[in-house]
């Protein structure tokens, strides 16, 4: 059942570090998070990490597992073979603050430049009405818990930090496309997107995609069709004809943001 | 020690008021206080977004009548004070069922994402206690998407937000008028260990609950009870403290994940209990109290999911109490899962697509942590800590406690959810009394004639003293995580599901002894994002709060709601019309007298007949 495990754990703050080796008894069902608490415990008990729910629901422990970004919470030892030694670094794309914990404050700047949600008024009994169908594909979005893996891993800011002013990150290219699909959103954030959240740089390699422990697609469902409706904006004469001569496209309605 | 240990260095910032916690009760008073003009500040823990209620799952209570147009406030109204067991305070838990659906429009408003029904409103499914289907959901996350609207709108509104920032003591000053008042707030920066002062004349405790002083919990790190803590501290006082509710579902293997959350809709939508001879079981657990209102054969509750007006509700969805106890019962007579649980089985009653579709999160929780496929085998659960019923006495309309300038909303207020809460109360309780608290707090701040309240100096230095304490523990010394660990065993042996005096006693003397040993905490490492030294400081309300829960549990010399007493197994009516209140004694002590239950009017009260 139980056995001993070797791990690397980075340890330092934004003046340097390096890898440290612990052994640590672990034992079945455990997971990255468990070994990191017993080492935390029992041998430093200064050890810098972050985590709250421990299910995988609130996008605290993210990190990188042998240089992979994962939830620390989600990973299971039993992905490894007893025999391997488990390396933890913190995330790369953002500074260190200390150990584990790395200052994501990147992201919630870029959350204050998205505009929020207008809807349109209610109906006359004070109620929305919405569609099951029209809503699932923002709620796929908003299944987002904001670990910030994505972030991480998007090679246009992971090694580029001159990049960060400009470009706002796959997890905000979700909220963009969450709300421009809305059903009741006013709000016309395409230029927007283009312009000040740099929609334009991701070149779709899917990195984003394969580390979202939610499994959101988010560049198949949500950055593809943002790209696309940013063009329809801007450049397609003809499907801005199809839009006047066929059914209104409701993003006509809409007010641009910019 | 480095200099940096012993910086005594601290950044003052003046505000309205100062909200602390960012769960929903703290977003939403948050907005409110912000709404009506106050300068606002949030002061919370962890990350923006974070907070335990992104945990919640089930839903949110609001009689919309969205799916059975019969429900309506009057009804919610009466499920919860049942459900409860009648030590709810009626005002409280009429405002909740009154205020509730407007609510849940309004996040509508903000941009939720709630399922709809087919001709699209807001769903509403089905929970425990509950006589309608009225939890407005999003699949079993609603939780997320609670707290990812609410945060949006806080950014959206421009709210200062202090993250990472642990508040540790408020402080008061005395009005012209002689009347002692709130003055601001004392806190560390996590990410730096550097102090902080808020200036403010209203402070609004959102700190959630105590759950991190059990072994088995659902809860995280947070919930160390600090508002509960800082409250009876500042001279407030604490209601329903005995209250403490055991989910009847947490997940029990394996280890690691023991005590995680499993959502009362696996229930609702359809789930039922078995124990290891394949019997469902909670049929030979039908308190008189619910008779009337539950099926007694199997038939009967599964035509009631779609036939309400000719059926009854099935026993699995009895209040929380009743099926943490019956679970208890069950494993006790030996008839548990192999590890110790019994077993909830929804693969058995419902389609795999629909289990995937109402249940993603439960479906994705045990697959990756458990190996356990929910769509074909059952779930191994037991009870686990989940929230407490006690928390700061408020007044009803306003969430004000009894100190000037203090407000309390969420977990951390006491007396909506009285002796046991239904599952769904809590989301709408954050919401209706978080408005409340914030616009009560914003409306006392800008009182004209109110003086503007000081911090005195001392109060400061004495505040870092505290902070810096584990860092001045000369030889040994004690390690807070092995004492958080003993504490943690002890309430679960001592102060769990099933009390007796003998172990309530027991209990009170292992927390005096505690209470020595975290004199000595020592800290090892720096103040930049050092947990332990976190944990330390956090150590000092756990031990304060288990001291209320213990003293109150032994006081109460029935059985009711959250709290079961083996040596007074029944519920005595005596108890029926009594609140225990405690307060901080001058020898840092709880201190608890008995206070009878305000009495509904008339007219509510024939809603029971």
């Amino acid at each position: 059942m139980g056995y001993d495990l070797s791990m690397r754990l980075w340890r330092g703050d934004a003046e340097g570090g390096g890898l440290e080796d612990f052994t640590v008894e672990v034992s079945e069902g455990e997971v990255v998070l468990d070994a990191i608490h017993r080492v935390q415990a029992t041998q430093a008990g200064d050890l810098a990490v972050r985590w709250n729910c421990k299910a995988g629901k609130c996008g605290s422990c993210s990190a990188e597992i042998n240089g992979r970004p994962r939830l620390l919470c989600m990973t299971r030892l039993n992905d490894f073979e007893e025999t391997d030694t488990i390396t933890v670094t913190p995330l790369r794309a953002f500074p260190v603050i200390r150990d584990l914990v790395t200052d994501v404050s990147y992201n919630y700047e870029k959350a204050r430049e998205v505009p929020a949600f207008a809807p349109t008024p209610p109906d006359a009994d004070g109620k929305r009405r919405m569609m099951q169908v029209d809503v699932e594909r923002g709620q796929e979005f908003r299944k987002c818990i904001e670990c910030f893996l994505c972030q991480d891993t998007c090679h246009v800011i992971r090694d580029h930090e001159e990049n960060k002013p400009a470009f706002a990150g796959p997890r905000f290219f979700l909220r963009y496309a969450e709300l421009d699909m809305h059903p009741l959103d006013t709000n016309d954030r395409r230029k927007l997107a283009q312009d000040a959240a740099g929609i334009g740089m991701c070149n779709i390699t899917k990195c984003c995609t394969e580390v979202c422990p939610e499994g959101i697609k988010i560049t198949d469902n949500a950055i593809i069709p943002m790209k696309e409706r940013v063009v329809d904006r801007s450049f397609d004469p003809l499907v801005w004809l199809g839009s006047k001569i066929r059914r209104r496209d409701p993003s006509d309605e809409r007010t641009e943001v910019v | 020690m480095a200099e940096a240990e012993t910086s005594t260095e601290y950044e003052t910032h003046t505000y309205d008021v100062v909200v602390v916690g960012a769960g929903g009760a703290g977003l939403r008073a948050a907005i409110a206080a912000h709404d009506a003009g106050a300068r606002t500040a949030i002061v919370c823990k962890s990350l923006l977004g974070k907070a335990h209620t992104v945990m919640a799952e089930g839903g949110i209570a609001a009689a919309m009548g969205n799916v059975w147009s019969d429900d309506g406030w009057p009804v919610h109204f009466r499920d919860t004070m049942r459900g409860g067991k009648m030590l709810n305070h009626w005002r409280m838990a009429q405002l909740h069922a009154q205020e509730a659906p407007d609510r849940v429009l309004e996040l509508e408003t903000w941009g939720a994402l709630f399922d709809r029904t087919d001709d699209g409103l807001i769903s509403q499914r089905d929970f425990g206690g509950h006589r309608f289907a009225r939890l407005a959901h999003v699949g079993d996350r609603t939780g997320l998407e609670m707290i990812r609207t609410l945060q949006q709108r806080a950014v959206a509104l421009g709210i200062d937000v202090f993250m990472e920032c642990t508040v540790t003591e408020l402080f008061k000053d005395v009005a012209d008028d002689g009347t002692p008042r709130i003055s601001g707030a004392f806190g560390y920066w996590r990410e730096t260990g550097k102090f902080l002062v808020f200036e403010a004349p209203s402070i609004v405790l959102a700190t959630g609950g105590i759950g991190k002083s059990f072994e088995v919990t659902s809860n995280s790190w947070e919930y160390t009870g600090d508002g509960h803590a800082m409250a009876l501290r500042a001279g407030a006082s604490l209601v329903n403290m005995e209250f403490v509710q055991f989910h009847p579902t947490g997940m029990v293997w394996p280890p690691s994940v023991r005590g995680i959350l499993v959502t009362e809709s696996v229930r609702g939508d359809g789930g039922v209990l078995r124990n290891s001879e394949g019997k469902r079981f909670m049929f030979d657990y039908i308190p008189e109290y619910f008779k009337s209102e539950t099926a007694d054969s199997e038939e009967e509750g599964d035509r009631w999911y779609t036939d309400k007006a000719n059926n009854r509700r099935p026993p699995e969805l009895l209040p929380r109490d009743e099926v943490a106890r019956a679970i208890n019962s069950e494993i006790k007579a030996g008839r548990g899962s192999p590890h110790g649980g019994i077993f909830l089985d929804i693969a058995s009653r419902r389609d795999a697509e629909y289990i995937k579709r109402r249940l993603p999160s439960m479906y994705h929780q045990f697959k990756e942590l458990a190996d356990v496929d929910i769509t074909a085998e059952p779930m191994e659960i037991g009870p686990t800590c989940h929230y407490v019923m006690g928390g700061v006495e408020v007044e009803p309309d306003s969430g004000a406690s009894i100190v000037d300038g203090l407000f309390a909303a969420g977990e951390v207020a006491g007396g909506m959810h009285g002796a046991n809460r239904l599952g769904g109360n809590s989301l709408s309780d954050l919401l209706v009394f978080g408005r409340r608290a914030g616009e009560s707090a914003a409306e006392y701040a800008t009182k004209a004639e109110q003086g503007r309240p000081h911090v005195q100096p001392e109060l400061i230095t004495s505040a870092e003293q505290d902070a810096l304490a584990p860092f001045r523990i000369e030889g040994g010394g004690e390690n807070a995580y092995t004492l958080q660990k003993h504490l943690q065993e002890q309430m679960q042996k001592l102060v769990g599901i099933i009390r007796t005096d003998e172990e309530l006693a027991e209990a009170q003397q292992m927390l005096r002894e505690l209470e020595d040993r975290a004199t000595r905490l020592k800290v090892s490492g720096g103040r930049v994002y050092n947990p332990g030294w976190h944990l330390a400081l956090d150590l000092n309300n756990m031990l304060l709060v288990s001291e209320c829960i213990a003293l109150a549990a032994r006081e109460r010399t029935e059985s009711r709601g959250g709290h079961t007493r083996e040596d007074f197994a029944a519920t005595d009516e005596s108890w029926g019309d009594v609140n225990l209140i405690l307060t901080l004694g001058d020898d840092g002590h709880a201190v608890l007298k008995r206070q009878p239950l305000p009495q509904m009017p008339e007219d509510l009260r024939d809603l029971f007949d």
